[in-house]
Protein backbone atom coordinates (compact mmCIF):
# COMPACT_ATOMS: atom_id res chain seq x y z
CA UNK A 1 0.00 0.00 0.00
CA UNK A 2 1.15 3.45 -0.64
CA UNK A 3 1.60 6.00 2.53
CA UNK A 4 0.86 9.13 1.93
CA UNK A 5 1.44 12.53 4.02
CA UNK A 6 0.34 15.69 3.42
CA UNK A 7 3.83 17.62 4.08
CA UNK A 8 1.75 21.00 3.86
CA UNK A 9 0.05 20.06 7.04
CA UNK A 10 2.55 17.97 9.09
CA UNK A 11 3.94 19.63 11.74
CA UNK A 12 6.51 17.31 12.53
CA UNK A 13 4.39 15.31 15.96
CA UNK A 14 5.78 12.44 15.70
CA UNK A 15 2.48 10.50 16.70
CA UNK A 16 2.24 8.62 13.69
CA UNK A 17 6.59 7.72 14.48
CA UNK A 18 5.41 5.76 17.91
CA UNK A 19 2.52 3.69 15.92
CA UNK A 20 4.90 2.33 13.12
CA UNK A 21 7.87 3.22 13.41
CA UNK A 22 9.48 1.36 10.61
CA UNK A 23 7.20 3.46 8.43
CA UNK A 24 7.74 6.60 9.98
CA UNK A 25 10.53 8.35 11.40
CA UNK A 26 11.70 12.00 12.40
CA UNK A 27 15.17 13.08 11.02
CA UNK A 28 17.90 14.84 13.14
CA UNK A 29 16.33 18.02 12.78
CA UNK A 30 13.15 16.45 13.93
CA UNK A 31 11.43 16.53 10.41
CA UNK A 32 9.02 13.77 9.28
CA UNK A 33 10.66 10.94 7.26
CA UNK A 34 8.61 8.72 5.77
CA UNK A 35 8.56 5.19 3.15
CA UNK A 36 6.34 6.08 0.30
CA UNK A 37 5.13 1.96 0.47
CA UNK A 38 4.60 -0.17 3.40
CA UNK A 39 4.27 -3.81 3.12
CA UNK A 40 -0.22 -5.43 3.33
CA UNK A 41 1.08 -6.76 6.94
CA UNK A 42 1.32 -3.33 8.25
CA UNK A 43 -1.66 -1.71 6.94
CA UNK A 44 -3.19 -1.70 11.02
CA UNK A 45 -0.42 -0.15 12.47
CA UNK A 46 -0.25 2.25 9.52
CA UNK A 47 -3.99 3.02 9.57
CA UNK A 48 -3.19 3.58 13.29
CA UNK A 49 -0.61 6.10 12.09
CA UNK A 50 -3.10 7.72 10.36
CA UNK A 51 -5.66 7.49 12.83
CA UNK A 52 -4.19 9.25 15.69
CA UNK A 53 -2.08 12.07 13.70
CA UNK A 54 -3.14 15.35 14.86
CA UNK A 55 -2.83 17.10 11.79
CA UNK A 56 -4.64 14.44 10.06
CA UNK A 57 -2.74 14.70 7.15
CA UNK A 58 -1.50 11.04 6.19
CA UNK A 59 -3.49 9.17 4.00
CA UNK A 60 -3.39 5.14 2.65
CA UNK A 61 -4.13 4.82 -0.91
CA UNK B 1 -30.07 -5.78 14.08
CA UNK B 2 -29.28 -1.73 15.15
CA UNK B 3 -26.67 -0.30 17.19
CA UNK B 4 -26.72 3.06 18.77
CA UNK B 5 -23.88 5.38 19.12
CA UNK B 6 -25.05 8.85 21.51
CA UNK B 7 -22.21 11.28 20.97
CA UNK B 8 -21.14 12.65 17.66
CA UNK B 9 -17.20 13.18 18.36
CA UNK B 10 -13.93 11.04 17.51
CA UNK B 11 -14.99 8.34 19.84
CA UNK B 12 -17.98 7.82 17.84
CA UNK B 13 -16.28 7.86 14.99
CA UNK B 14 -14.42 5.10 16.13
CA UNK B 15 -16.47 2.54 17.43
CA UNK B 16 -18.37 2.48 14.31
CA UNK B 17 -15.48 1.79 12.30
CA UNK B 18 -14.42 -0.70 14.44
CA UNK B 19 -17.81 -2.23 15.12
CA UNK B 20 -18.04 -2.74 11.14
CA UNK B 21 -14.36 -3.84 10.34
CA UNK B 22 -15.03 -5.92 13.26
CA UNK B 23 -18.17 -7.85 10.94
CA UNK B 24 -21.21 -6.80 12.37
CA UNK B 25 -23.37 -5.99 9.21
CA UNK B 26 -26.71 -4.39 11.30
CA UNK B 27 -27.33 -0.78 11.24
CA UNK B 28 -25.67 1.87 13.17
CA UNK B 29 -26.73 4.87 14.26
CA UNK B 30 -24.97 8.02 15.00
CA UNK B 31 -27.09 10.97 17.55
CA UNK B 32 -25.00 13.50 17.90
CA UNK B 33 -26.43 16.78 19.46
CA UNK B 34 -23.97 18.95 17.00
CA UNK B 35 -24.75 19.71 13.43
CA UNK B 36 -21.15 18.59 12.42
CA UNK B 37 -19.60 15.47 11.01
CA UNK B 38 -17.15 13.97 13.80
CA UNK B 39 -14.26 16.76 13.72
CA UNK B 40 -10.58 17.24 15.36
CA UNK B 41 -11.09 19.90 18.11
CA UNK B 42 -7.36 20.47 19.37
CA UNK B 43 -7.11 23.27 17.03
CA UNK B 44 -9.84 24.95 18.11
CA UNK B 45 -8.17 26.60 20.53
CA UNK B 46 -4.87 26.98 18.33
CA UNK B 47 -4.73 27.52 15.13
CA UNK B 48 -8.53 27.75 14.03
CA UNK B 49 -8.66 30.16 16.71
CA UNK B 50 -6.30 32.48 15.39
CA UNK B 51 -6.22 31.83 11.76
CA UNK B 52 -9.86 30.90 11.35
CA UNK B 53 -12.53 28.08 11.42
CA UNK B 54 -13.00 26.02 8.28
CA UNK B 55 -15.50 23.38 9.24
CA UNK B 56 -15.09 21.05 6.67
CA UNK B 57 -10.95 21.27 7.23
CA UNK B 58 -11.42 20.10 10.15
CA UNK B 59 -13.99 17.28 9.97
CA UNK B 60 -12.40 14.06 10.11
CA UNK B 61 -12.47 11.35 7.41
CA UNK B 62 -14.96 9.19 6.96
CA UNK B 63 -13.49 5.35 6.03
CA UNK B 64 -15.64 3.34 3.63
CA UNK B 65 -16.53 1.42 6.46
CA UNK B 66 -18.96 3.94 7.72
CA UNK B 67 -20.52 4.64 4.67
CA UNK B 68 -23.70 2.93 5.58
CA UNK B 69 -23.75 4.74 8.93
CA UNK B 70 -26.83 7.07 10.10
CA UNK B 71 -26.35 10.20 11.54
CA UNK B 72 -28.43 11.85 13.27
CA UNK B 73 -27.29 15.66 13.65
CA UNK B 74 -28.73 18.05 15.98
CA UNK B 75 -30.70 16.10 18.10
CA UNK B 76 -29.85 14.16 21.39
CA UNK B 77 -30.83 11.29 23.21
CA UNK B 78 -32.46 13.11 26.51
CA UNK B 79 -33.09 9.68 28.26
CA UNK B 80 -32.36 6.07 28.12
CA UNK B 81 -33.86 2.69 29.02
CA UNK B 82 -31.50 0.22 28.87
CA UNK B 83 -33.88 -2.39 30.37
CA UNK B 84 -36.22 -1.35 26.98
CA UNK B 85 -33.25 -1.31 25.08
CA UNK B 86 -35.03 2.57 24.06
CA UNK B 87 -33.34 5.72 23.41
CA UNK B 88 -35.65 8.88 24.44
CA UNK B 89 -34.61 11.98 21.76
CA UNK B 90 -35.10 15.75 22.83
CA UNK B 91 -36.58 16.02 18.97
CA UNK B 92 -39.52 13.81 20.84
CA UNK B 93 -38.74 10.36 19.00
CA UNK B 94 -37.22 7.41 20.35
CA UNK B 95 -35.14 4.76 19.05
CA UNK B 96 -34.79 1.16 19.74
CA UNK B 97 -31.19 -0.46 19.77
CA UNK B 98 -29.66 -3.84 20.67
CA UNK B 99 -26.49 -2.51 21.42
CA UNK B 100 -25.36 0.97 22.70
CA UNK B 101 -22.20 2.81 22.55
CA UNK B 102 -21.97 5.75 24.89
CA UNK B 103 -19.63 8.49 23.72
CA UNK B 104 -21.12 11.84 25.00
CA UNK B 105 -18.00 13.41 26.22
CA UNK B 106 -17.78 16.31 28.32
CA UNK B 107 -18.86 19.92 28.34
CA UNK B 108 -16.99 22.45 30.01
CA UNK B 109 -17.72 23.11 33.64
CA UNK B 110 -18.81 26.55 34.98
CA UNK B 111 -18.44 28.83 38.19
CA UNK B 112 -21.25 28.53 40.25
CA UNK B 113 -20.52 31.87 41.38
CA UNK B 114 -22.82 35.33 41.29
CA UNK B 115 -23.17 37.60 38.32
CA UNK B 116 -24.58 37.44 35.51
CA UNK B 117 -23.86 34.17 33.35
CA UNK B 118 -23.47 36.16 29.61
CA UNK B 119 -20.98 37.13 28.24
CA UNK B 120 -18.67 34.38 29.66
CA UNK B 121 -17.22 32.02 26.95
CA UNK B 122 -16.10 28.54 27.01
CA UNK B 123 -14.66 26.76 24.44
CA UNK B 124 -15.45 23.35 23.38
CA UNK B 125 -17.49 23.05 20.07
CA UNK B 126 -17.27 24.52 16.61
CA UNK B 127 -19.82 27.35 17.25
CA UNK B 128 -17.78 27.87 20.51
CA UNK B 129 -15.05 28.53 18.86
CA UNK B 130 -16.74 30.74 15.85
CA UNK B 131 -18.53 33.15 18.39
CA UNK B 132 -15.23 33.24 20.70
CA UNK B 133 -13.30 34.04 17.40
CA UNK B 134 -15.44 36.79 16.65
CA UNK B 135 -15.16 38.25 19.52
CA UNK B 136 -11.64 38.54 20.30
CA UNK B 137 -11.02 39.72 16.60
CA UNK B 138 -12.96 42.78 18.36
CA UNK B 139 -11.41 43.11 21.61
CA UNK B 140 -8.21 44.76 23.28
CA UNK B 141 -8.50 42.35 26.52
CA UNK B 142 -9.01 39.04 27.30
CA UNK B 143 -9.59 37.40 31.28
CA UNK B 144 -8.96 33.50 31.35
CA UNK B 145 -10.53 31.79 33.87
CA UNK B 146 -8.76 28.73 34.66
CA UNK B 147 -4.75 27.70 33.71
CA UNK B 148 -5.19 24.24 32.27
CA UNK B 149 -5.05 23.47 28.78
CA UNK B 150 -7.56 25.10 27.13
CA UNK B 151 -7.07 28.05 29.51
CA UNK B 152 -3.31 28.20 28.64
CA UNK B 153 -3.85 27.90 24.97
CA UNK B 154 -6.45 30.18 24.69
CA UNK B 155 -4.21 32.38 26.30
CA UNK B 156 -1.16 31.97 23.85
CA UNK B 157 -3.65 32.42 20.73
CA UNK B 158 -5.26 35.46 22.18
CA UNK B 159 -1.43 37.04 22.61
CA UNK B 160 -0.62 36.28 18.83
CA UNK B 161 -3.54 37.95 17.75
CA UNK B 162 -2.58 41.15 19.98
CA UNK B 163 -4.74 40.45 22.73
CA UNK B 164 -3.56 41.79 26.29
CA UNK B 165 -4.09 39.12 27.92
CA UNK B 166 -4.65 38.30 31.78
CA UNK B 167 -5.45 34.58 33.25
CA UNK B 168 -6.49 33.84 37.23
CA UNK B 169 -7.25 30.17 38.35
CA UNK B 170 -6.96 28.66 41.94
CA UNK B 171 -4.00 26.19 40.89
CA UNK B 172 -0.79 27.53 42.17
CA UNK B 173 0.88 27.50 38.47
CA UNK B 174 -0.20 26.91 34.90
CA UNK B 175 -1.11 22.87 34.08
CA UNK B 176 0.20 21.89 37.24
CA UNK B 177 -1.75 18.64 37.78
CA UNK B 178 -0.22 17.62 33.94
CA UNK B 179 2.76 19.12 34.17
CA UNK B 180 3.79 19.17 38.21
CA UNK B 181 5.28 22.06 39.80
CA UNK B 182 8.92 22.44 37.53
CA UNK B 183 7.73 22.39 34.54
CA UNK B 184 4.56 24.51 35.41
CA UNK B 185 6.53 26.99 36.84
CA UNK B 186 8.65 26.74 33.43
CA UNK B 187 5.48 27.30 31.14
CA UNK B 188 4.86 29.94 33.74
CA UNK B 189 8.04 31.98 32.56
CA UNK B 190 7.57 31.07 29.05
CA UNK B 191 3.79 33.26 29.17
CA UNK B 192 4.90 35.76 31.15
CA UNK B 193 7.63 36.93 28.69
CA UNK B 194 5.31 36.74 25.77
CA UNK B 195 2.87 39.35 28.27
CA UNK B 196 0.91 37.68 30.21
CA UNK B 197 -0.42 38.23 33.52
CA UNK B 198 -1.09 35.62 35.62
CA UNK B 199 -3.16 35.58 39.40
CA UNK B 200 -2.78 32.08 40.74
CA UNK B 201 -3.47 30.55 43.77
CA UNK B 202 -6.93 32.74 43.89
CA UNK B 203 -10.75 32.36 44.04
CA UNK B 204 -13.26 33.90 42.04
CA UNK B 205 -15.71 35.09 44.24
CA UNK B 206 -18.26 36.64 41.33
CA UNK B 207 -18.50 37.83 37.78
CA UNK B 208 -19.18 41.47 37.90
CA UNK B 209 -20.80 43.72 35.36
CA UNK B 210 -24.96 44.03 34.74
CA UNK B 211 -26.03 42.11 32.53
CA UNK B 212 -23.21 40.62 30.58
CA UNK B 213 -19.96 39.90 32.65
CA UNK B 214 -17.06 42.39 31.89
CA UNK B 215 -14.98 41.18 34.85
CA UNK B 216 -14.66 39.21 38.15
CA UNK B 217 -13.87 39.87 42.03
CA UNK B 218 -11.33 37.74 43.02
CA UNK B 219 -11.15 36.17 46.59
CA UNK B 220 -8.40 38.36 47.64
CA UNK B 221 -10.95 41.50 46.82
CA UNK B 222 -9.72 42.42 44.33
CA UNK B 223 -11.12 43.13 41.17
CA UNK B 224 -10.50 42.54 37.25
CA UNK B 225 -11.87 43.82 33.72
CA UNK B 226 -11.74 43.15 30.29
CA UNK B 227 -13.71 42.42 26.96
CA UNK B 228 -13.72 39.44 26.80
CA UNK B 229 -13.81 36.21 29.77
CA UNK B 230 -13.31 32.95 28.80
CA UNK B 231 -13.83 30.03 31.35
CA UNK B 232 -12.08 26.82 31.34
CA UNK B 233 -12.10 25.27 34.95
CA UNK B 234 -12.21 21.78 33.26
CA UNK B 235 -15.14 19.63 32.26
CA UNK B 236 -18.18 17.88 33.47
CA UNK B 237 -19.29 14.63 31.70
CA UNK B 238 -22.42 14.15 30.42
CA UNK B 239 -24.19 11.72 32.07
CA UNK B 240 -27.52 13.51 32.56
CA UNK B 241 -29.16 10.64 29.73
CA UNK B 242 -28.26 7.80 31.85
CA UNK B 243 -29.69 8.20 34.91
CA UNK B 244 -31.95 5.71 36.36
CA UNK B 245 -30.08 2.72 34.93
CA UNK B 246 -28.42 1.71 37.97
CA UNK B 247 -25.11 2.92 36.65
CA UNK B 248 -22.21 3.91 38.47
CA UNK B 249 -22.34 7.43 36.95
CA UNK B 250 -19.99 8.87 39.71
CA UNK B 251 -17.38 10.24 37.53
CA UNK B 252 -18.42 9.00 33.76
CA UNK B 253 -19.45 6.05 33.44
CA UNK B 254 -17.30 3.14 34.54
CA UNK B 255 -16.09 0.11 31.78
CA UNK B 256 -14.05 -2.77 31.92
CA UNK B 257 -11.34 -3.02 29.65
CA UNK B 258 -13.17 -4.55 26.90
CA UNK B 259 -14.94 -1.08 27.42
CA UNK B 260 -18.60 -2.79 28.54
CA UNK B 261 -20.51 -0.80 30.88
CA UNK B 262 -20.21 -2.23 34.29
CA UNK B 263 -23.81 -2.90 36.31
CA UNK B 264 -25.62 -4.09 32.78
CA UNK B 265 -26.07 -6.98 30.76
CA UNK B 266 -27.40 -5.26 28.14
CA UNK B 267 -24.88 -4.96 25.24
CA UNK B 268 -23.06 -1.42 26.28
CA UNK B 269 -19.75 0.25 25.88
CA UNK B 270 -18.43 3.68 26.64
CA UNK B 271 -16.14 5.24 24.74
CA UNK B 272 -13.45 8.37 24.53
CA UNK B 273 -13.75 11.28 27.43
CA UNK B 274 -16.26 9.77 29.49
CA UNK B 275 -15.35 6.25 29.60
CA UNK B 276 -13.52 5.45 33.08
CA UNK B 277 -11.68 2.31 33.11
CA UNK B 278 -8.07 0.79 34.65
CA UNK B 279 -4.69 1.81 33.09
CA UNK B 280 -3.13 -1.66 33.65
CA UNK B 281 0.23 -0.30 32.70
CA UNK B 282 -0.11 1.95 35.39
CA UNK B 283 -2.54 0.75 38.13
CA UNK B 284 -5.33 -0.73 38.88
CA UNK B 285 -7.18 2.50 39.59
CA UNK B 286 -10.20 3.79 37.17
CA UNK B 287 -9.51 6.89 35.62
CA UNK B 288 -11.37 8.76 33.20
CA UNK B 289 -8.63 10.85 31.19
CA UNK B 290 -8.87 13.10 28.34
CA UNK B 291 -6.11 12.71 26.05
CA UNK B 292 -6.14 12.99 22.52
CA UNK B 293 -5.34 9.24 21.26
CA UNK B 294 -8.07 7.70 23.86
CA UNK B 295 -11.10 8.03 21.76
CA UNK B 296 -9.36 6.25 18.71
CA UNK B 297 -7.78 3.21 21.19
CA UNK B 298 -11.49 3.13 23.21
CA UNK B 299 -13.30 3.40 19.91
CA UNK B 300 -11.90 0.64 18.68
CA UNK B 301 -12.02 -1.56 21.19
CA UNK B 302 -15.06 -0.59 21.99
CA UNK B 303 -16.37 -1.35 18.62
CA UNK B 304 -14.72 -5.22 18.70
CA UNK B 305 -16.47 -5.45 21.84
CA UNK B 306 -20.14 -4.65 20.39
CA UNK B 307 -19.61 -7.02 17.55
CA UNK B 308 -18.74 -9.83 19.73
CA UNK B 309 -21.69 -9.22 21.54
CA UNK B 310 -24.32 -8.71 19.22
CA UNK B 311 -22.74 -11.72 17.13
CA UNK B 312 -22.92 -14.19 19.74
CA UNK B 313 -18.88 -14.56 20.37
CA UNK B 314 -16.78 -14.82 23.80
CA UNK B 315 -15.46 -10.77 24.47
CA UNK B 316 -11.81 -10.93 24.46
CA UNK B 317 -10.82 -9.12 27.96
CA UNK B 318 -7.18 -7.58 27.31
CA UNK B 319 -5.67 -5.63 29.81
CA UNK B 320 -5.74 -1.95 28.80
CA UNK B 321 -2.38 -1.28 27.39
CA UNK B 322 -2.96 1.91 25.66
CA UNK B 323 -0.56 5.07 26.65
CA UNK B 324 -2.21 8.47 26.96
CA UNK B 325 -0.44 10.89 24.85
CA UNK B 326 -0.96 14.85 24.85
CA UNK B 327 -0.18 18.00 23.02
CA UNK B 328 -0.49 21.52 23.32
CA UNK B 329 0.96 24.25 21.32
CA UNK B 330 2.04 27.49 22.81
CA UNK B 331 3.47 30.15 20.85
CA UNK B 332 6.44 28.51 19.06
CA UNK B 333 6.44 25.74 21.94
CA UNK B 334 5.18 22.22 20.77
CA UNK B 335 4.41 20.57 24.64
CA UNK B 336 4.38 16.44 24.07
CA UNK B 337 3.17 14.15 26.69
CA UNK B 338 3.60 10.65 26.90
CA UNK B 339 2.34 8.08 29.49
CA UNK B 340 0.60 9.69 32.98
CA UNK B 341 2.85 12.59 34.12
CA UNK B 342 0.23 13.72 36.57
CA UNK B 343 0.49 10.15 39.12
CA UNK B 344 4.37 10.67 39.28
CA UNK B 345 5.48 12.13 42.55
CA UNK B 346 8.81 13.32 41.57
CA UNK B 347 10.36 14.81 38.47
CA UNK B 348 14.07 15.00 36.48
CA UNK B 349 15.09 16.98 33.57
CA UNK B 350 16.64 14.19 31.42
CA UNK B 351 17.64 16.31 28.15
CA UNK B 352 17.96 20.09 27.48
CA UNK B 353 17.66 22.44 30.46
CA UNK B 354 14.89 24.36 31.50
CA UNK B 355 14.73 27.34 29.26
CA UNK B 356 14.58 25.65 26.22
CA UNK B 357 14.31 22.31 24.67
CA UNK B 358 13.73 19.97 27.27
CA UNK B 359 12.66 16.25 27.76
CA UNK B 360 11.35 15.71 32.12
CA UNK B 361 10.83 12.40 33.10
CA UNK B 362 8.11 11.48 35.56
CA UNK B 363 8.38 9.14 38.47
CA UNK B 364 6.40 7.39 40.95
CA UNK B 365 8.85 5.92 43.40
CA UNK B 366 11.69 4.18 41.06
CA UNK B 367 8.90 4.29 38.44
CA UNK B 368 9.23 5.78 34.88
CA UNK B 369 4.95 6.73 34.89
CA UNK B 370 5.19 9.26 32.07
CA UNK B 371 7.31 12.02 29.85
CA UNK B 372 7.07 15.68 28.91
CA UNK B 373 8.86 17.13 26.30
CA UNK B 374 9.39 21.03 24.62
CA UNK B 375 10.19 20.57 21.11
CA UNK B 376 12.36 17.63 21.80
CA UNK B 377 9.61 14.89 19.65
CA UNK B 378 13.17 13.12 18.60
CA UNK B 379 14.31 12.63 22.36
CA UNK B 380 10.66 11.40 23.10
CA UNK B 381 10.17 8.75 20.68
CA UNK B 382 12.43 6.00 22.00
CA UNK B 383 9.86 6.14 25.39
CA UNK B 384 7.23 4.61 23.66
CA UNK B 385 8.94 1.20 24.20
CA UNK B 386 10.30 2.66 27.43
CA UNK B 387 6.70 2.70 28.93
CA UNK B 388 5.34 0.01 27.20
CA UNK B 389 7.58 -2.48 28.92
CA UNK B 390 5.88 -1.50 31.81
CA UNK B 391 3.62 -4.58 31.36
Amino acid sequence: MKVVVDMSKCQHYGQCCFEAEDVFQLDDDGKLVHAAEADESRRSDVESAADVCPMQAITIE
Amino acid sequence: MSVAIVGGGLGALRTAESLVTAGYTGEVTVISDENFFPYNRPPLSKEALKGGIETEALEFKRKTSVDNVNWILGDRASQVSLANKSLTLASGGTLDFEGLAIATGIRPRRLSVEGPTLGRHTLRTIDDAKSLRSTLQNSKTLLVVGAGFIGCEVAATARLLGLSVTVVAIDEQPMVRPLGLDLASELRRRHEAKGVQFHLGVGIEAFTGEEVATGVRLSDGSELYADVIVEAIGSVPNTEWLSGNDLELSDGVLVDESMQVVGTDVPAVAVGDIARYPHRLFDDIPRRIEHWNLPTETGRRAGKTLAARLCGQEVLIEPVNFIPTFWSDQYEYNIQSFGMPGIADRQELAFGNWENELVVEYFRGDDLVGVVGIDSVPQLVPYRSRLMKRA
